[in-house]
């Protein structure tokens, strides 16, 4: 069995992906950290196309790999962490119980999909996932937590500037 | 077509790369990006099955998901700063006031 064209993209996207979030966990310093997620977050985005969740893709490059990363990026600066490299290691046993438990899931979620792997995905219309779709689930079914989300926005906004500003 | 598990599996190994990330190391800011992959492994899981069940419920979620993940990176970015401003470090195992000393 040849792979399709759809499983080719698939792999193009996916192994970069774990690449780059590989970096973001092995880099010293923290600029390179967050120059190694704005790419994984970019491929990321590019296997959200693969499930057709178009809006979810653009949402994706737009709020993560934009303004997300911008605030990490600014936060570094102002920080001036950039440079420094010398980073120093949890205690070998965390390590170690980090690894083993990451396998551990990784392993459970292999064994808890098998089943769902011959299971047939349902064939969805042509709109699926593209801006009338989702906005129109947003406004009808969803539109108490949308409103909700606007409020914790405001929270997060006003929580931010307190606890960061010296004097209000 | 992509069979779904591959999607599922690849979220998982996102999420554990994440997982290790939060569990080794010790620079705040490191640890929250780790916390951000977390989360967007939790999002390719949910639309890995809104695309599989068909249902729009899914992008509805992630979409929320996306919006939380901003709110919690502005105050946890904050929060940063304000350790940052009074003791002059991000490295998490320094920031141990309320620990119970030994």
């Amino acid at each position: 069995m040849s792979p399709t064209a759809e499983q080719i993209t698939f792999a193009v996207f996916a192994v970069p992906l774990l690449l780059t979030a590989i970096g973001v966990v092995v880099s010293k310093s923290p600029m390179y950290a967050a120059m190694n997620l704005v790419a994984a977050f970019f491929f990321l985005a590019g296997i959200y196309v693969l499930l057709s969740a178009h809006l979810i893709a653009f949402m994706q490059i737009l709020v993560y790999a934009g303004a997300v990363m911008v605030l990490f990026l600014f936060v570094i600066m102002l920080l001036n962490l950039g440079g420094g490299g010398e980073e120093q290691e949890r205690p070998k046993a965390m390590q170690v119980l980090g690894v083993a438990g990451a396998f551990a899931l990784v392993l459970l979620v292999g064994y808890a999909t098998r089943e769902v792997m011959n299971a047939d995905s349902a064939v969805v219309p042509a709109d699926f996932g593209t801006v009338k779709a989702v906005g129109r689930a947003l406004f009808t079914q969803y539109l108490l937590p949308f409103e909700a989300t606007s409020l914790l926005l405001l929270v997060a906004i006003v929580g931010a500037v307190v606890v960061a500003k010296e004097k209000i | 077509m992509v069979p779904v598990n591959w999607f599922l599996v690849l979220a998982a190994l996102l999420f554990g790369i994440g997982l290790i990330g939060v569990l080794t190391k010790r620079n705040a800011l490191i640890v929250m990006m780790c916390v951000e992959l977390m989360l967007n492994a939790a999002n390719l899981t949910f639309l890995a099955f809104a695309r599989q069940q068909g249902a729009i419920g899914g992008h509805a979620i992630a979409f929320f998901v996306i919006a939380v993940a901003a709110a919690e990176a502005a105050v946890g970015l904050a929060i940063i700063i304000a350790i940052f401003r009074t003791r002059g470090t991000v490295n998490m195992d320094e920031v141990r006031e309320l620990r119970d000393e030994v």
